[in-house]
This record gives C-alpha cells, sequence and structure tokens, in this order.
C-alpha cells in the first residue's frame, strides 16, 4: 500500500489539477474493491511527506501545527498597527447556518451538515468563553426559507439542544430572506453593540425573493458585518457581502481548515469606529444570596434554597450571571466575566522565534530550559527551534508558546519581574 | 533532565502533580516574625512544609511535587521531585530537605538582588508575583498533560502571605480562567492577616479549596488533614466550604466596591458615575445615552 500512496502522492505533485478528475474516473469508472476504498476514504497519502532525500516520512503534525499557529498569530498582531486596539466586546451574533439540498452532500465526512452543527457546537461554547458579555443566536436557511432558530441569547447549552433538534436539510438556500431576517432582528440591538452575521454557507447558488443587492446596502448602512465561512467553492456574491460590510470571506479545504475557519471567528474582531457608538453601559454586579434562604427566581419562576443571585436595582432573584435581569432590564455581571474580556485588550506581543545556532554563540548555555515548563530545549523532537520573548528574552519552547497566546495570556517572563510591567497603564 | 515519564507508569486515579507556589516575600516574612502575638518565622514555615512534602511522596510512590517560589523581583522552581529521583536514585529524606533549602537560599540571594533597585517604594504593601509564579505553575501542568494519555492529575496548592497586588489582577484573573479551562484546582492557604481576594477568587473558579488557618503552629495538621487529600478522595470527604465569594466590581475612579455602576462598552472600565468620557481609554460617551436600552427594554416588554 505504500507503494500506492507513494504514486498517488507523486501524481498529486506533478498533475496539480488533473489529479483530481484522475480520482474521479477512479471512483466512477472502476469499481474499488472495499480494501481499496477503505484507503481512498482515509486519503492515507495526504498523512505523508517527503524529506529532502526523495523519502516518504509521517507528517510532523506538531511542527505543522505550529507553523500554522504562528501564522495566526502574526496575522492577528499585524493587522491593527496602532498600540491601542479598540475590540467590539459586546457583539450580537447571528449565525446562520445553511441547511438547503446542498448541506446534504458527502464531500466533508461524515456530511456538511453533520460537519457544521459538530463545528457550530464547539464555536459556540469558544464564542461564549470569549466573549462573556455578548449574545448569539441562530438562524436555519432551508427551502428557500429563513428560519429563526433561538432568539439572542447567553447561554450556550439551549442554542445547541436547540440546533441538534433540527438537523434536516432540504430545498433552496436564500442569502436575502436570512439577510432580512438577521437585519430585521439587530435593528433591534442597543446602539453600543456590534451587529454581526456569520454564515455558514453550503451552497453555490441563492433563491431569492428580490434584489438582494439592495439587502446588502440595506445590511451595510444598518452597520452589521457580514461574514462568511463557505463550504464549496468561492462565490461572487458572498465575497461581495462580506467585502461591502466589513466582514470576512473564507471557504474550507478540508474538514479540520473548516473548524480552523470557523473558531477565527470567536475571538472579538477589532471594531470598526463608527460601526456601534461608545457609550456607557449600566451594568449591576449582584451579590451570592446566602445560604439556606428559599427564594423564587425570576428565570425559571422555581423556587429555590440558597445560591443564585439578587438583582441589585429591582432585588429579582437570578439563577445565572450574566444574564439580564427580567424584570427591570439591567445587565448583570460579575467581575470575572468583565476579567474574562481584558486579555483581548492586552495581547502578549508575539514571541520571536530562536534557531538553536543563535543561542550557541551567545553562550546563553544556562538557560537551555524552557522558562515556562522546565523542558530541555537541546533535544525537544526534531525542530530544534525556541522562541523568546521579546520584553523579558526569556526562552521557551514551542508548546509553552502556543499554550501561553492561546490560553493563558500571560508571559510568565514578564510577571516574574517587578519592571516595565504591561498592565501599568490599566491601573 | 530527565523525561518525565520514563515507560509507561500505571497511573492510578489518585496520583497526584502538587505543584505548590511558596511565597518568599521578605517583607512579608519580616512582619510577620516581629509581630508580637504570633512569632511564626518563615524557618518556621519550613519545618512545617517540608515534611508536608515528604509525606506527599509517601502518600503514593508516583506522586509528583513541584516546587515554585514567587519572591519580590523573580519567581522560580525551587524543587521538583521528578528530577530529584533522577540525580541521586534514592528518595531519601534529608535529601529532599537539603535540595529544598539549599535552592531556596540560592532564590532569595537572588531575588534579594534583583529586587535592590526598586525596594525602595512602600515596603508594607510589597506584594510578591504571585501572577508570575502561577503562570509557570499552569505552564508546567501542561507539560504533564503534553506527556501522554496518562498522566497525575495535577492541582495547585499556593502557601501566601503576601497582599495582593493590585496591578497583578488581570494577569492573576487570566492565569485562573486557564486553569478553570484545563480543569486544574487552585488551593489556597493564607497565611497572612488579611483575606486575599485572589485566593478566594481563584479557589473558587477552579473549584478549589480556600483556607485561612487560625493557628499557624498547627499548619502541619492544616496541611495534611486539608490539601494533602487527592481530587479523587475530595469526593468523598467534608473539605472546608467555599467561602462567599464578593463578585462585586471596585470602580476605577475611586476604586470603592460598588453593585450598580456603568462600563464602558469599549475597554469595560467600570465607573461609578456617569462619565462624560472614558478616562481609560478616550472614547467620547457624549452622543449616546445610557438610558437607551432601558427604554428599548420597556418597549419590547
Amino acid at each position: 500500500m505504500a507503494a500506492n500512496g507513494d504514486e498517488k502522492r507523486s501524481r498529486r505533485e506533478d498533475a496539480g489539477g488533473e489529479e483530481e478528475e484522475e480520482e474521479e474516473e477512479e471512483n466512477g469508472g472502476m469499481i474499488m474493491e472495499a480494501w481499496e476504498r477503505a484507503y481512498a476514504d482515509e486519503r492515507s497519502w495526504e498523512s505523508l511527506q517527503e524529506d529532502e532525500s526523495g523519502l516518504l516520512r509521517p507528517l510532523d503534525t506538531a511542527s505543522i501545527l505550529h507553523a500554522h499557529y504562528r501564522r495566526r498569530l502574526l496575522r492577528r498582531a499585524s493587522a491593527p498597527a496602532s498600540s491601542r486596539i479598540q475590540k467590539g466586546l459586546i457583539r450580537y451574533l447571528y449565525l446562520v447556518i445553511d441547511l438547503s439540498r446542498a448541506a446534504s452532500e458527502t464531500d466533508y465526512r461524515p456530511s456538511r451538515m453533520v460537519l457544521v452543527s459538530k463545528g457550530v457546537e464547539t464555536f459556540v461554547r469558544e464564542f461564549f468563553d470569549q466573549n462573556p458579555l455578548s449574545h448569539i443566536g441562530l438562524v436555519i436557511i432551508k427551502d428557500g426559507v429563513a428560519h429563526r432558530l433561538t432568539d439572542l441569547g447567553g447561554t450556550p447549552d439551549s442554542q445547541i439542544k436547540v440546533l441538534m433538534g433540527k438537523r434536516e436539510c432540504s430545498g433552496e438556500a436564500s442569502l436575502q430572506n436570512a439577510l432580512e431576517l438577521v437585519r430585521d432582528y439587530l435593528g433591534q440591538v442597543p446602539s453600543y453593540g456590534h451587529r454581526e452575521v456569520l454564515i455558514l454557507y453550503s451552497s453555490l447558488n441563492t433563491c431569492d425573493p428580490g434584489d438582494i443587492m439592495e439587502t446588502i446596502e440595506k445590511c451595510k448602512k444598518d452597520k452589521i458585518r457580514c461574514s462568511v465561512v463557505g463550504l464549496s467553492a468561492e462565490i461572487y456574491i458572498c465575497k461581495y457581502l462580506c467585502e461591502e460590510t466589513g466582514g470576512s470571506y473564507t471557504v474550507a479545504l478540508d474538514e479540520s481548515h473548516f473548524k480552523e475557519l470557523l473558531l477565527e471567528h470567536a475571538p472579538p474582531p477589532a471594531a470598526i469606529a463608527e460601526y456601534a457608538a461608545a457609550n456607557l453601559i449600566k451594568m449591576g454586579f449582584p451579590q451570592r444570596g446566602a445560604d439556606g434562604v428559599i427564594a423564587i427566581c425570576s428565570c425559571h419562576k422555581e423556587a429555590k434554597v440558597g445560591g443564585g443571585y439578587t438583582c441589585p436595582r429591582c432585588k429579582a432573584r437570578i439563577c445565572e450571571l450574566p444574564t439580564e435581569c427580567r424584570l427591570c432590564g439591567l445587565t448583570l455581571v460579575s467581575s470575572p466575566h468583565l476579567a474574562r474580556s481584558y486579555h483581548h485588550l492586552f495581547p502578549v506581543t508575539p514571541f520571536n522565534e530562536v534557531t538553536s545556532m543563535l543561542l550557541n554563540k551567545s553562550n546563553r548555555k544556562t538557560s537551555q530550559t524552557c522558562f515556562g515548563c522546565q523542558q530541555s530545549l537541546g533535544n525537544h523532537g526534531s525542530t530544534s527551534l525556541h522562541v523568546s520573548c521579546p520584553k523579558c528574552n526569556q526562552l521557551f519552547c514551542l508548546d509553552c508558546d502556543m499554550y501561553i497566546h492561546e490560553s493563558l495570556h500571560n508571559c510568565p517572563g514578564c510577571e516574574s519581574q517587578r519592571e516595565s510591567r504591561s498592565y501599568d497603564a490599566k491601573a | 533532565m530527565a523525561s518525565l515519564v520514563p515507560p509507561p507508569k500505571l497511573y492510578t486515579d489518585d496520583v497526584s502533580l502538587i505543584v505548590i507556589i511558596l511565597d518568599t516575600n521578605p517583607f512579608f516574612w519580616g512582619t510577620l516574625s516581629n509581630t508580637s502575638a504570633l512569632t511564626f518565622s518563615f524557618s518556621k514555615f519550613l519545618n512545617h512544609m517540608i515534611p508536608f512534602v515528604n509525606s506527599l511522596l509517601l502518600l503514593n510512590q508516583l506522586n509528583h511535587v513541584v516546587l515554585i517560589a514567587s519572591g519580590v523581583a523573580s519567581c522560580g522552581y525551587i524543587y521538583d521531585s521528578a528530577t530529584a529521583v533522577a540525580s541521586d536514585g534514592g528518595q531519601k529524606v534529608p535529601a529532599v530537605c537539603s535540595e529544598i533549602l539549599s535552592r531556596l537560599e540560592e532564590f532569595v540571594a537572588k531575588d534579594q538582588r534583583l529586587g535592590k533597585g526598586d525596594l525602595r517604594t512602600v515596603a508594607g504593601s510589597m506584594s510578591s508575583l504571585f501572577s508570575g509564579a502561577l503562570s509557570l505553575a499552569l505552564c508546567y501542568i501542561q507539560r504533564v498533560f503534553r506527556s501522554g494519555m496518562q498522566h497525575p492529575q495535577p492541582r495547585i496548592l499556593c502557601l501566601q502571605g503576601s497582599p495582593d497586588g493590585p496591578e497583578q489582577y488581570v494577569a492573576v484573573m487570566n492565569a485562573i480562567f486557564s486553569a478553570q479551562r484545563s480543569m486544574v484546582p487552585i488551593d489556597s492557604c493564607v497565611l497572612g492577616m488579611q483575606h486575599s481576594a485572589f485566593l478566594q477568587q481563584a479557589s473558587y473558579i477552579t473549584g478549589g479549596v480556600y483556607l485561612k488557618p487560625q493557628q499557624l503552629d498547627g499548619l502541619f495538621e492544616y496541611f495534611t488533614a486539608v490539601f494533602a487529600t487527592d481530587l479523587q478522595s475530595r469526593t468523598f470527604l467534608e473539605l472546608p466550604r467555599p467561602v462567599g465569594v464578593d463578585f462585586r466590581a471596585s470602580c476605577f475612579c475611586h476604586k470603592k466596591t460598588i453593585d450598580m455602576g456603568y462600563v464602558c462598552s469599549v475597554c469595560l472600565s467600570i465607573f461609578c458615575k456617569h462619565h462624560k468620557k472614558c478616562s481609560t481609554c478616550g472614547s467620547d460617551f457624549s452622543h449616546g445615552h445610557s438610558e437607551l436600552d432601558r427604554k428599548r427594554k420597556h418597549s419590547e416588554v
């Protein structure tokens, strides 16, 4: 089978575009044996790569992952040139899911629809993790009409549950109907909120009742930022929509690429100044109720013992934060919710790549371990690449680099120093 | 450094990785031993702490203890039971003790040297670099997560005495959320006079135990009774209940604790009164009006 993989690989290299046709021929023309199909379906040749001497080696997933991550990080860092970036932290996002006939295609495994719904599940969780003060709502398009599944809300679980119950696809997709519906609902959002639409589009066409250009123009006027993640080919109307409204248009290559593209929409985008008016929002910081006190909560209308929070304005009992008070409409949060968003405003500077050659020259043998996890940097896998923080000059291994920028949002080196603290401006 | 796991060990669910964050702030320990009511010095504290480290290692032969010191001007690894085994073959108690003591001495001397420059600042309220130590601990724990499918259950124990440094707030919260995401509980034992708001939040959010011992002389008993229990056994035990944490915010303008206030929609700064302009990010609020959304609510209802 290795030979087969080899052959396919080389074919793929020199043929490029032809390759796909050939595959189709193979699939359609010849009837494959079951064991052959297993290999063809898993695309086992894609997990191999050629090294300098032409030998096949298993793909070095770790280094590829890191390269991906570096690209993402640098792109994020380079976009806003100024030091003070404004981010749209309070987002009102409608997630539009295309459940037309095209979503039942199985070019993504197991099918486009399953992939999309799984992706939405991870996305919604990640979204609320990164934007605790934001709201999300779900809209589906099928049979030529758009239908709102869930209202703008703050709890991920209920949203996901509703979507999982509605996973059927049929009919055509209509971009215009979806945009009109979402535009209608987003009109009620407060002026400080950032209005966004994220469309997961499987179809190659759109069946509209009227002129979609007018709808796009209206979206632009209403300051709705529209983004599209495509699952088939690039479509002009989607590209035009995103360009006009300041969103981003990306088309997925495969399953993992789709996930990656989708999750790129989870961190708050750089704010477009005129899109949302800066405003002071009145918020309440409720205290936890004392243990053993019985009260009826306003969200479930049930008597509950202990726990819960009390709205500071109208004294209604609420089960969970963050939320909006059912009675007086006050936004209720706790200070950790605000703190969860601060890392978007004070991002860790990207680390510089350092090769081990450079290290030996400067004779820093003593610090040959990663400052974060104490792993020795000398014989770390096949790569001899490390990174160093431009501020504190400490060395880190690639794994720590990723962890620091993706999850921790602190540089352990800078935090272990008294001077040049990056948060001085904050206090 | 030896690799973390030589041929697969059988990690049962009671094998723990305990990362202990040690407060070595000389200002705190100085004031604590000078106060007449409590005579508790750093060396006395070590008399409780080192036997505790040994007993953790005794509880399970696969238990793994890492000590991280948080000083005034730096943070650093003091002791790692995984590498200590490799260097002297056996895990003798005097060896553990002497290694911890010598590395600690080194660290404190270095910390003092580094901090020379700016120790002139208000020494009384000098905080130690808790955020740095917590970040290091989390990086180390991530490495253990990477080491294989099976790994010891990690947790962090903070032995903190010095007051919280307000300038570390964002960094500490970032670390707490990261710990929460990777399901690492942060236990805390406060040795100082006042409660620590940072540690209360850390333990509450991550599901760890927060304890402020009444009697510092009985520290070893507190350690063994509360903090030695592994995560699996905690489900069967009645450990100190989580204290009610005050999640109210304090405003940026007067540092008052408020239960209702105004938040800037751009940078999330908190104010107790309506301002014309955000003092943090400079956004202008004159054209918008905060009452607008209340009206919207009314019309909706």
